[in-house]
């Protein structure tokens, strides 16, 4: 028997354009908001004189890492500026730290609903299933559809694409605590904000932070395919090398990207090592 | 009135718990409870009343339900049906607000496995109960320096829990129980995770504590020694059910069923039943009277020796059948002849201890309470007897000295 096909594809353009006609003066409210972060930070960080702020981070490492941690950051941040990359860089870094700032404040949230209700964990695991397995092209249409060109729809994907990690991890930290420790806070009498604030949350900060840091590496790992829908940074110079067939610009720009993403990665590490050892 | 009062408090777990009350109303048992509809009986039926500044101890082996007890009572697990009365209020009927307000100021509880809070010190934990209350800093960290000055463990404030003993970790946790000054304590296994020196220190320091505080304790135990040793009343759980409530002498001396009597019949007596346990009443002369008088008594009686006190029963001395002979032949008086350091112990000695005394002496020994007052003799024969397992034995039968 021949089952005539089920028009997804037209379902979902429906969809689209409904959202498109209705939720307008949301989409433009998010796209003046994010724009206006990213632009913001991406300013303040070329304010700044590159020297200067290679010093910045080389303090910052050196003081929640070690010496070896503080030297990788001044060596690697003085070769993206030897290599000329440095504006196109904190372009890029604007655009990470706004995705993984919004991810937090929206992920930790519904990690903690998620949580508290097993109910709620059942709807939201699937659809960070889908989130993450989903090919990002796919929802970069429409989020040129919804928020234009440019910055915006780049964040917004990466965000789609990186938030799993923060909610899913928050909700394991929080779930993670010892049962007996929350029978404690319940007989001494505990209002569930204050079991939550005084135990559950400090108890699972550690997680937590492994969480933001897979939510940082992701965000990153995003950039080249926020360039391909107008975001500009070393991401589009390696999307620009690809297609102009240049390996040796695409090299120094993906270069740039991995340095930044180790000095990331190991100051959120740091981070949570910290808080474990506290 | 009884400070805390349960009336058929029963707990099932389960789909549809409210199923199994008819059939627990019939009788049947846990098992086939479970077997015909897939229900746990957590608690079943419990009654019982707490008075005011008693050790109230329940105890049973593991998976007799007495854990799931002690939770209905502060409702950390919701009773199926039941009444808990803290001094005559439902504690079922209550908010969730005054639930909170209930746990905070009236009811402490210390846990098995200490259930300390691992990122805050020792102080930090002591004064979580005072925290959630909202009492000021100031105040509250002086509640909790008091309640930590009372476990000993003074200078330990900033410590952080992984860095105490076993045994130190279980003072703060019960310094967290009391900081807030509630009315009762509940105390799940407080002891059991500790080695057996460290427990029978720290049993004795809660009876020390309680001799000050005069705190209801709802004490859970699976070690009869453990319960025989603090409790003024113990409970006696198998399968959800309190099979016997009673004073530790009751439960040893009349076992409810053959399940007490298994349960009790390992039990170390010598280190449980003390001396006022089996004294008996002592046959006392005054020093006034003459050594003939005292001879003539003692035959009456049947006995070998007299004791001899004041007005007040302060005891003086023992004199024997030979040295009221003596004193008759040689015209002295009572007080002369009588020896004067006879073997006393205080009624709380355990019986293991008398059998020291009694080894390295003829006489029986006399029980003298902190006023040096007479309060009876204990005799070899009687604390053999009860060691055999029989019940007190009447006063004055045995009473002659081996």
């Amino acid at each position: 028997m021949n089952l005539p096909k089920i028009p997804l594809a037209d379902w979902i353009e429906w969809l689209e354009a409904w959202l498109e006609n209705h939720l307008e003066p949301l989409f433009e409210l998010i796209r003046i908001v994010v724009g206006e972060t990213v632009g913001g930070l991406e300013t303040v960080l070329n304010a700044i004189p590159p020297l200067i702020l290679i010093l910045i981070f080389t303090a910052l490492a050196w003081y929640i890492g070690k010496w070896r941690m503080a030297l990788f950051t001044l060596v690697g941040l003085f070769l993206i500026d030897n290599l000329g990359l440095w504006s196109q860089t904190m372009q890029t870094l604007a655009l990470v730290l706004t995705a993984a700032f919004i991810s937090v404040i929206f992920g930790v949230p519904v990690g903690i609903l998620c949580a508290r209700s097993g109910t709620v964990q059942k709807i939201v695991t699937p659809v960070l299933d889908f989130m993450q397995t989903m090919p990002a092209f796919v929802y970069l249409l429409p989020a040129i559809t919804f928020f234009s060109l440019g910055v915006v729809p780049g964040v917004i994907s990466s965000i789609i694409f990186a938030i799993p990690p923060t909610i899913r991890l928050t909700n394991l930290g929080i779930r993670q605590v010892p049962s007996e420790l929350v029978e404690a806070a319940d007989a001494f009498g505990s209002t569930p904000s204050q079991k939550l604030f005084k135990l559950q949350l400090p108890l699972a900060m550690p997680t937590i932070m492994a969480g933001i840091n897979q939510t940082i590496m992701l965000s990153l790992s995003m950039v080249v395919i926020a360039s391909m829908i107008g975001a500009q940074g070393v991401g589009a110079y390696v999307y620009r090398a690809v297609t102009q067939g240049k390996t040796g610009v695409g090299f120094e720009a993906g270069l740039a990207i991995v340095i930044l993403a180790i000095i990331l990665d190991r100051l959120t590490q740091q981070v949570i090592n910290k808080k474990k050892t506290a | 009135m009884a400070i805390i009062e349960a009336k058929r408090l029963t707990k099932v777990f389960g789909t549809d718990p409210k199923k199994a009350i008819p059939l627990m109303d019939k009788g049947w048992s846990k098992e086939k409870i479970f077997a015909e509809t897939k229900l746990t009986v957590g608690v079943n039926q419990a009654d019982f009343a707490i008075e005011e500044g008693q050790i109230f101890v329940i105890m049973g082996l593991s998976g007799s339900g007495k854990s799931t007890l002690v939770r209905l009572l502060n409702r950390l697990i919701e009773p199926t049906s039941g009444q808990v009365l803290f001094n005559g209020t439902d504690v079922l009927r209550m908010s969730p607000e005054q639930l909170r307000q209930f746990r905070r100021k009236n009811i402490g509880m210390v846990f098995q496995k200490f259930a300390l809070f691992p990122h805050r010190t020792v102080i930090q934990n002591i004064e979580y109960g005072l925290e959630v209350q909202g009492i000021d800093k100031n105040k509250r960290r002086e509640m909790a320096m008091s309640a930590l000055e009372l476990v000993g463990l003074a200078g330990w404030e900033n410590s952080y829990p992984d860095q105490l003993s076993g045994g130190m970790q279980q003072r703060v946790g019960l310094a967290r129980g009391l900081a807030s000054d509630p009315d009762v304590l509940l105390m799940d296994e407080a002891f059991s995770a500790l080695d057996p020196l460290i427990r029978k220190d720290m049993q004795d320091e809660l009876l020390e504590l309680q001799s000050k505080m005069k705190k209801t304790i709802v004490f859970i135990t699976h070690d009869l020694n453990e319960a025989l040793r603090i409790g003024d009343q113990i409970a006696l759980m198998k399968d959800g059910a309190i099979v016997q409530i009673g004073s530790p002498e009751e439960i040893l001396m009349q076992p409810a069923n053959k399940y007490v009597e298994r349960f009790v019949e390992d039990v170390d007596l010598s280190k449980v039943l003390t001396a006022s346990h089996v004294m008996v009443k002592a046959e006392t002369i005054t020093p006034d009277k003459g050594p003939r008088v005292a001879l003539q008594f003692m035959r009456d009686r049947g006995i070998s020796s007299l004791y001899v006190v004041d007005k007040g029963m302060r005891l003086l001395g023992v004199v024997t059948a030979e040295d009221a002979s003596n004193a008759i032949k040689n015209g002295l008086k009572l007080e002369e002849v009588m020896v004067r350091e006879a073997p006393s112990a205080a009624p709380d000695t355990m019986l293991h201890e008398l059998f020291e005394m009694m080894s390295s002496s003829k006489l029986p020994v006399g029980i003298i309470d902190a006023g040096g007052r007479l309060k009876g003799i204990v005799i070899k024969g009687a604390v053999l007897a009860a060691l055999a397992g029989n019940s007190t034995p009447e006063a004055g039968e045995h009473h002659e000295s081996a």
